[in-house]
């Protein structure tokens, strides 16, 4: 791949080290690295280079992250990866609802960071969506309204249905709560976690190998749920 | 501009007595026109409706008078044991108020509304113990006669000649449902001939009298009359709330003139009904004057004040020498519409001195104000004696006179040898003035008549006889008697004048002290000091003042008070502060208390109560109960203005601390978890950038665990922290239980070792409300001093189950058990077992404790009878709401 044809990665954090080890891991792994030390400075690069993806820390010095955020969204849909730290739930929670697209907490595992920039990647430049989805055993045809396990039918009530087919469409990408109360509920129910408690244990008792231990729809604490595209082996 | 829109403060008026009353129990009347129509039986009915509906009844207390039709409505109904109390060696049962307030049913019933309460009752009436129930919020049913209705009484009285003592005020029945019940006179008498309507002894001699046709006709009349009118008063306030015009203009102001006079009361009465009538506020005025007033004057006059207080008048006094002048003044201060006053019973002298009648007077210089004379009955109310004309002080001052006109006399008789009989007229006069300064008007028009006389047959001619022969002489006579009636009166207009100007120097002198005293004086202590002084000097008491203790809603006497409350009193003042209404001696609450006990209101708060034990006996004036009121406002202010002040340094304090304390642990958390995660980053990316020797996988394994244990470190101590500042606030959502325990469970890795941990949670997937992150630490925390403290290999257990009301959250371990000394005291701050192994500051166990209770829960711990130690987290179990249902 030729220097040009690497996707550009925005980084604004004001910790160099921590600019520098992502400038690190990341140029090993394909990826150009531009960095920012502000939020100021993150949006003027931003304007100027039209990165592919923008890693965003919540807490900066000059302008929050929050901010930085909604003035990104203003003009640009670069997908938005928040670098955020432990214990700060509400903030990430608040971020993914104003429109970032997913978020790593530190101290992050490389691997997982990477996995995160594909997703991102992948669900901003993804044309059109695939009709079929297929995780190991389990295979969800959207188009037919059919999922099935080993090719064995299983059945779902209209709820988890629905549920299941906003985490297929977003296979990879992190749900608020919200998120998907919102979208499988209405705009009343998006205070009501208990219902999402309610089915996602239904679906996991239909849809996980070992309910109690899913590695296919993934909790996210204080945040929401994850499809993961392939089960970790 | 106000035409047919509502005034938005009168809605708010509305909505919010409309929100008290939902908040407060609401009040049921069984109304009757008099004993004997069914008001028990019907309201009984009502409460087996109730109950069938299922609601918290008990009854209170029903007198049945034995009726079995009454009884067998009763029967099954649970109820409140009746207080038994022994008043002079007589066995009485009472309604049992606090049994009541502690049961606190939804709805209670207590029949006969206006009864008096035996002796040593909290409350001389029992509409005071209904009005407690209804302010604690429970619901009350109970019966009344319409006789027993303040305003109506007097009407009553008229009707049946029989004077009624038990009453209510009208405004304990504002807010109350009215339920009539009402029976034909032909039929109650048919009852009553029957037997079946019970009456007490001491009426059973007026019965016959009482129970005529006529009568019961125009009872019945008045009872439908006040059903009606009070209807017609929910009526106007739908109409006012839903912003429907007044048929009738409205800005009428009516104005009663109080005296001590036994007519008063009637007047009082009649001005409440037509305020009523007319919807118009009303005040009633005591001009105080200049004389003073005897004692049971003064204690009628104290009940007339406290009639119209009841009755929902707004009491003023205010002094003046002359009555129409202070009444036309306080009228046109309050732009009262019409005067209510008292049609006089007869013609007296001394209305010619003044200009005139009284009434004459009011009319013509009242203006355009209307002045409505009302007859006013009364005199032989409820059979009170009329007040002696001699008073014991009178008596003396008459004896003065007399001994003046003796001594005079005397003194005349030797001067008449050197200046004439004409001249001792002189001396005569000059008595009488002297006299007219020192006593009363009585003793002065006395005087004036017995020296006229004295010198008419002591001295002219001829001497020894009333007779006068010469012209010149019945001049001199007629012409001293006047000027002596003149002077004397003058006199004593005078003396009471300064009398007048002296007490209300006084008063303000002592308000002028007080408030100064108070500007000077910048703390609390020494505010208090100067408050108890003054009101020690003025009304000649001891005076103990009571601070409410803010944490506890407690009273507390505070140290700078010259009588110490006893327990009793305190209860006392406890009361006036909970309620807001004097309590104590000469109140109508509690008043066999020694003191009387003031609550300081400042608009919606209490900061305190003023207790005073009078050095005299007696109610106080009128005057200076005025100025007391007016110290309580005074000092309500003061210590209401401390205690705003104390809590606005106190809530920047806590603003300040609570600031620098985040911005403390925004900084540390910052500080030391960045290096962290650069170094957890780093190893993580050192695993993945390719295949390492044994020795370096090793090595990165070490530096993992390392970050991992500091970066666990580093949150124990900033949850700490926060715990300690009290920043921990719980956000509460629906959790998977198994969610959280494999988060626990990995987020510990490696420290668990080699020790297997069985997961039991019989909860099924049922949501469970709580706060994930401190219920995560909670349990990262339980296994990890379990890891601490147990061999390596040995099992631990993690089960969840529920209680009815916790869920039920339990670690167990087979190590050592727990040290036998100081349990307890492992949930304290860097406590560490004795057995622990290295590593482990001791903060988990404290941090567990505190997360559990900041989540409402609670921790014990105890041994396992088979080996091991247990530990048990509690946390309150919420109920899921219900989750919508599908179709497949």
């Amino acid at each position: 791949m030729t220097e040009a044809l690497k996707p550009l990665v925005l980084v604004v954090d004001d910790e160099p080290q921590i600019r520098r080890l992502l400038a690190v891991t990341l140029e090993a792994n394909g990826y150009r690295v531009l960095p920012a030390a502000t939020g100021q400075e993150g949006l003027v690069l931003a304007a100027q280079h039209h990165p592919a993806i923008v890693m965003l820390d919540l807490g900066l010095p000059d302008v929050s992250g929050q901010e930085v955020l909604r003035r990104l969204r203003e003009w640009s849909s670069a997908p938005v990866v928040i670098l955020s730290v432990q214990d700060d739930e509400a903030g990430k929670v608040a971020a993914l609802d104003g429109g970032a697209d997913d978020y790593v907490t530190k101290p992050f595992n490389s691997a997982e960071l990477l996995a995160r920039l594909r997703v991102a990647l992948r669900h901003a430049t993804k044309q059109e969506e695939d009709s079929v989805f297929q995780s190991g055993s389990l295979v969800v045809d959207l188009a037919n309204r059919r999922v099935t396990i080993k090719g064995r039918e299983v059945e779902l009530t209209a709820t988890e249905y629905n549920l299941l087919r906003l985490l297929v469409r977003h296979a990879g990408k992190v749900l608020t709560h919200r998120q998907l109360l919102r979208e499988v509920w209405g705009v009343a129910a998006v205070e009501q976690t208990h219902y999402l408690r309610v089915y996602v244990a239904r679906l996991r008792e239909k849809l996980e190998p070992i309910p109690s231990e899913p590695k296919l729809i993934v909790t996210e604490p204080g945040v929401g749920y994850r499809l993961r595209p392939a089960p970790t082996q | 501009m106000s035409e047919g829109r509502p005034n938005p403060d009168a809605l708010l008026a509305a909505i919010q007595s409309e929100d008290a009353r939902t908040q407060r129990g609401r009040l049921k009347v069984f109304l009757g026109m008099c004993a004997g129509v069914g008001k028990t039986y019907a309201m009984l009915e009502a409460a087996r409706r109730e109950l069938a509906s299922g609601r918290d009844l008990v009854i209170g207390y029903i007198e049945t008078h034995g009726r079995r039709e009454t009884d067998a409505l009763a029967d099954g109904v649970p109820f409140i044991p009746r207080r038994q109390l022994d008043y002079r060696g007589v066995q009485l049962t009472e309604f049992d108020l606090d049994a009541t307030l502690s049961r606190k049913p939804q709805l209670v019933l207590v029949d006969e509304f206006a009864h008096t309460n035996a002796p040593g009752s909290r409350h001389q009436k029992r509409y005071q113990d209904v009005i407690e129930l209804l302010d604690a919020g429970i619901d009350v049913f109970t019966t009344l006669n319409v006789q027993h209705i303040e305003s109506r009484a007097e009407a009553v009285r008229q009707i049946t000649g029989i004077a009624i003592q038990e009453t209510v005020p009208d405004t304990t029945l504002a807010d109350a449902e009215l339920e009539l019940v009402d029976l034909p006179p032909d039929e109650l008498r048919t009852r009553l001939a029957e037997g079946k309507v019970y009456l007490p002894e001491r009426v059973a001699t007026a019965r016959d009298n009482f129970f005529r046709s006529g009568n019961l006709s125009a009872l019945r009349e008045l009872a439908l009359r006040f059903a009606a009118e009070h209807v017609g008063q929910d009526v106007r306030d739908y109409r006012h709330k839903h912003g429907i015009a007044e048929p009738w203009k409205s800005g009428q102001r009516l104005l009663v003139a109080v005296s001590a006079s036994p007519t008063s009361a009637s007047l009082i009465r009649w001005a409440c009904r037509l305020s009523g009538e007319l919807r118009a506020p009303w005040a009633a005025l005591y001009v105080e004057q200049p004389l003073a007033m005897s004692e049971p004057e003064n204690q009628r006059l104290s009940k007339h004040l406290a009639l119209a207080r009841e009755l929902g008048a707004e009491v003023v006094t205010t002094s003046d020498q002359d009555v129409v002048e202070g009444l036309l003044r306080v009228a046109r201060e309050r732009n009262v519409t019409q005067i209510v006053v008292g049609k006089p019973a007869g013609w007296r002298m001394m209305e010619l001195f003044r200009g005139g009648s009284f009434l004459n007077r009011l009319i013509r210089q009242s203006g355009n104000i209307d002045i409505l004379a009302v007859r006013a009955e009364g005199g032989t109310l409820a059979g009170r004696p009329i007040r002696p004309r001699l008073k014991i002080p009178d008596a003396r001052s008459y004896a003065v006179a007399v001994g003046v006109c003796t001594v005079t006399t005397a003194l005349n008789a030797l001067l008449q040898h050197w200046i004439g009989y004409q001249a001792v007229a002189l001396v005569y006069l000059l008595s009488v003035v002297l006299l007219g300064i020192f006593v009363g008007r009585g003793p002065t028009l006395l005087a004036a008549t017995l020296t006229a006389l004295l010198w008419n047959y002591a001295f002219t001619d001829p001497q020894l006889t009333f007779r006068i022969d010469n012209a010149e002489d019945t001049m001199l006579f007629a012409t001293y008697f006047v000027v002596a009636l003149a002077m004397g009166h003058l006199a004593t207009r005078l003396r009471a004048q300064q009398l007048a100007e002296r007490a209300r120097e006084v008063r303000a002198t002592a308000m002028y002290l007080l408030t100064r005293d108070m500007a000077e004086s910048g703390e609390l202590a020494q505010l208090l000091g100067v408050l108890v002084r003054h009101l020690g000097d003025t009304f000649r008491a001891d005076v103990a003042v009571s601070l409410p203790d803010e944490a506890r809603g407690t009273l507390t006497p505070y140290f700078a008070s010259s009588w110490s409350l006893s327990e009793k009193e305190l209860g006392v003042a406890t009361w006036a502060f909970e309620h807001r209404q004097p309590a104590g001696y000469k109140t109508e609450t509690l008043n066999s208390a020694e003191g009387l006990h003031l609550p300081l209101i400042a608009g919606d708060r209490v900061p305190g109560v003023v207790s005073l034990r009078f050095h005299d006996s007696g109610a106080l004036p009128p005057a200076q109960r005025e100025l007391l009121e007016a110290f309580a406002r005074q000092m309500a202010l003061v210590l209401d203005r401390q205690s705003l002040r104390d809590s606005e340094t106190r809530a920047t304090l806590v603003a300040e601390s609570e600031r620098l304390g985040k911005t403390l642990l925004n900084s540390v958390s910052h500080e030391l978890r960045t290096p962290l995660a650069a170094i957890s980053t780093a190893s993580s990316g050192l695993r993945d950038a390719g295949p390492l020797t044994p020795t370096q996988q090793s090595l990165v394994a070490e530096l993992d665990e390392a970050s991992t244990r500091l970066n666990r470190l580093v949150r124990n101590l900033l949850d700490l922290s926060r715990l300690e500042a009290g920043h921990l606030h719980p956000h509460f959502d629906w959790h998977d239980l198994q969610d959280i325990v494999r988060l626990a469970l990995g987020s510990l890795g490696r420290a668990l070792a080699s020790r297997p941990v069985t997961v039991d949670i019989q909860l099924g997937h049922a949501p469970v409300r709580l706060d994930a992150a401190l219920t995560e630490q909670i349990l990262v925390n339980l296994l990890s001093n379990a890891a601490t403290h147990t061999e390596q290999g040995t099992p631990i257990e993690f089960h969840a189950r529920w209680e009815p009301d916790w869920l039920v959250l339990e670690v167990a371990d087979r190590g050592p058990g727990l040290p036998p000394e100081g349990a307890a005291r492992l949930f304290d701050r860097f406590q560490r077992g004795p057995q622990a192994a290295a590593g482990g500051t001791g903060l988990g166990l404290s941090l567990v404790k505190g997360f559990a209770e900041a989540q409402g829960g609670n921790v014990s711990l105890e041994n396992r009878a088979d080996g091991g130690a247990r530990f048990t987290v509690r946390l309150p179990r919420v109920k899921m709401p219900p989750v919508p249902q599908d179709q497949p």
